[in-house]
């Protein structure tokens, strides 16, 4: 481990990001209260030592938002990432598993929802159904992203098929699901893990433009609200004193996805030995 | 060819179904508020206005659904995209009227990345050990991380509202009227620069990548290695050996980088108040017009899909071997 962040301090630098970004979701809502109750009196003020990141429009700590607001972001890009790879495998694997009809089906059904415009799609669903969960949210995202890592699936799937050690287990006759889950499932790990990744990270920015445009009324902490409030409602964006509480929000989702790229590209180099230079 | 044009029909045909579906789900109001303002406005019977209007959204709740269906691609086919609850229009005005603002600052945007992201790969490949290649990766990462519409907030709140060097919202201001005047034309450049940079800054990084890969591939050709023994100066070898070739594969993207755009342009829109589709089909969406939000999302549709086929076939035309 020491040795791989040695080797590899970008993603260690990822890593250890990520790691504060989960330990400010599962500790900091215990240990920082979030006062609801606007106060007028204290709108926008600078950074201070009980205020870290100033207030916001109605005199809230920005930083208490942030912190209770983490939570729903990973929330949104965990729920996001796992059901689109789950979904993704059954599609991509499953297809090129069972072959014929129904491969060809799977393979026009993928094809069709790459090409669908995924974002107005999204606004439109989010907007008519009421959503008011991140992880209902999350769900609805992975139903429009995990067409193109399903296509890359079936063609690894495809190629793994022909490859030695999947044809002496059919030899052996050991049956398609000892084949699926002992001999083709571990080959696929570290790319459905990559994707995983990169699937959350779209689901950061896809669920923030949502809330930006107003449309999924999540909580006002969520860090999408909180732009939507920043820029859009409140008027924080044409005021000198306004710019800490839209660039709180700001700050912290590109560092997140600027983490979260930073270890997959660790990941790839880890389980990709020819990558390491 | 032949499955690409399947895919595409079907995308098309699935996107039809999916307004049917949307259009289904409005609530019974819509229809009625609509031959209610027909009865006030044309004085004619709630009956006559209700036929009327069910013509006019190009719907009709009270048939049995499969022939609701039938009635409404075919209206489709036809060209009849309803009209708009809130604007009371025919969305197809709408449309016609918002396609220019899109397609100017798509196409726009579309260059400006290509340009700027090839000009940057290239520069990083030929000069391979220099500073250039880690800032390039850096660039691209960085662009990665920060989405379009998140950089349009920035330069917004930067450029826009605290600098005020340039204007916040809409195509051109009020006061200049439309024409071939000077004053209007610097207007279209001031009130276009933010939102195509807030669109073509983070698209450079992926460009640049792409073109870096690509000449680094074409360094290690023979033609490349010749020009260096003739003693060439390095910009040219860079620019008539590397980039013609490194570029050539890059170009179908193109095609489907301004589909997409045409098509996905709702966030930058909607931020900078820009009267394109996407801006309409946010609000649309936001007030719950179901027509026009219908209209808007098939045509964004049909230009992601002409973007890809325009794409393929560009790649056929520019590279024969992809069509054996």
């Amino acid at each position: 481990m020491t040795a791989w962040a040695r080797r590899n301090p970008k993603a260690a630098f990822g890593l250890l990001v990520l790691l504060g970004y989960g330990l400010l979701a599962l500790i900091g809502p215990l240990v920082i209260p979030l006062g609801r109750l606007p106060d007028y009196d204290q709108r926008f003020l600078p950074a201070s030592f009980s205020h870290p990141l100033g207030t916001d429009y109605a005199g809230r700590d920005v930083w208490a938002q942030l912190v209770h607001g983490s939570r729903d972001i990973i929330a949104i890009a965990f729920s996001c990432g796992l059901f689109a790879v789950v979904l993704a495998f059954l599609i991509g694997v499953g297809g090129a598993l069972i072959g014929g009809v129904v491969d060809s089906a799977l393979t026009l059904l993928t094809d069709v929802f790459l090409t669908v415009p995924t974002f107005p799609v999204l606004a439109i669903l989010s907007a008519l159904f009421r959503i008011d969960h991140p992880v209902k949210f999350g769900f609805l995202l992975a139903l429009l992203s995990w067409a193109g890592l399903a296509r890359a699936l079936r063609a690894q799937t495809q190629s793994l098929q022909n490859r030695e050690f999947v044809e002496i287990a059919r030899l052996l006759c050991l049956g398609p699901v000892h084949i699926l889950t002992r001999e083709i499932f571990p080959s696929l790990v570290p790319f459905l893990s990559l994707n995983f990744i990169m699937i959350a990270r779209n689901a950061i920015t896809a669920s923030v433009g949502i809330m930006l445009l107003g449309l999924v009324p999540l909580r006002a902490e969520n860090w999408g609200m909180m732009l939507n409030l920043a820029a859009f409602q409140s008027g924080a964006i044409f005021l000198p004193q306004g710019m800490l509480y839209l660039a709180a929000p700001l700050g912290a989702i590109v560092l997140f996805q600027y983490a979260l790229i930073l270890f997959a590209g660790g990941i790839e180099e880890w389980f990709d030995p020819r990558l390491r230079s | 060819m032949k499955k690409k044009l399947l895919v595409a029909l079907l995308t098309v045909w699935a996107a039809m179904t999916f307004t049917f579906l949307l259009l289904r789900m409005m609530p019974g109001d819509g229809l009625h508020d609509l031959s209610e303002s027909i009865q006030r406005a044309q004085g004619v019977s709630y009956e006559q206005a209700r036929i009327m209007a069910k013509t006019l959204i190009n719907y009709d709740p009270d048939q049995p659904v499969l022939k609701q269906y039938l009635i409404y691609v075919g209206g489709l086919l036809h060209g009849n995209l309803g009209m708009s609850l809130t604007y009371r229009i025919p969305v197809t005005t709408i449309v016609l009227s918002a396609l220019p603002w899109t397609l100017f600052i798509a196409s726009l945007s579309t260059c400006c990345s290509f340009l700027l992201g090839t000009t940057l790969g290239l520069w990083a490949a030929s000069r391979r050990n220099s500073l250039l290649d880690p800032l390039l990766t850096f660039y691209s990462t960085l662009s990665q991380a920060v989405p379009d519409f998140l950089l349009g907030v920035i330069l917004l709140a930067v450029f826009g509202v605290h600098l005020q060097w340039l204007p916040l919202r809409g195509a051109y201001g009020p006061e200049v009227d439309p024409g071939f005047s000077l004053a209007f034309l610097g207007q279209l450049v001031s009130h276009a620069l933010l939102p195509v940079a807030a669109f073509s800054l983070p698209a450079a990084g992926g460009w640049a990548l792409n073109a870096r890969a690509s000449a680094t591939s074409t360094l290690g050709e023979d033609y490349v290695k010749v020009a260096r023994a003739k003693g060439l100066k390095p910009w040219r070898i860079t620019r008539d050996y590397l980039g013609k070739n490194a570029i050539l594969p890059l170009l179908p993207g193109l095609a489907t980088t301004l589909g997409g755009l045409v098509g996905g342009a709702m966030m930058i829109e909607t931020l900078f108040g820009y009267p394109g589709l996407g801006y309409f089909l946010a609000l649309a969406i936001g007030t719950r017009d179901y027509t026009l939000m219908q209209g808007l999302f098939l045509l964004s549709t049909v230009a992601i899909v002409v973007g890809n086929l325009a794409a393929e076939s560009l790649a056929r035309r520019l590279d024969p071997r992809i069509a054996k």
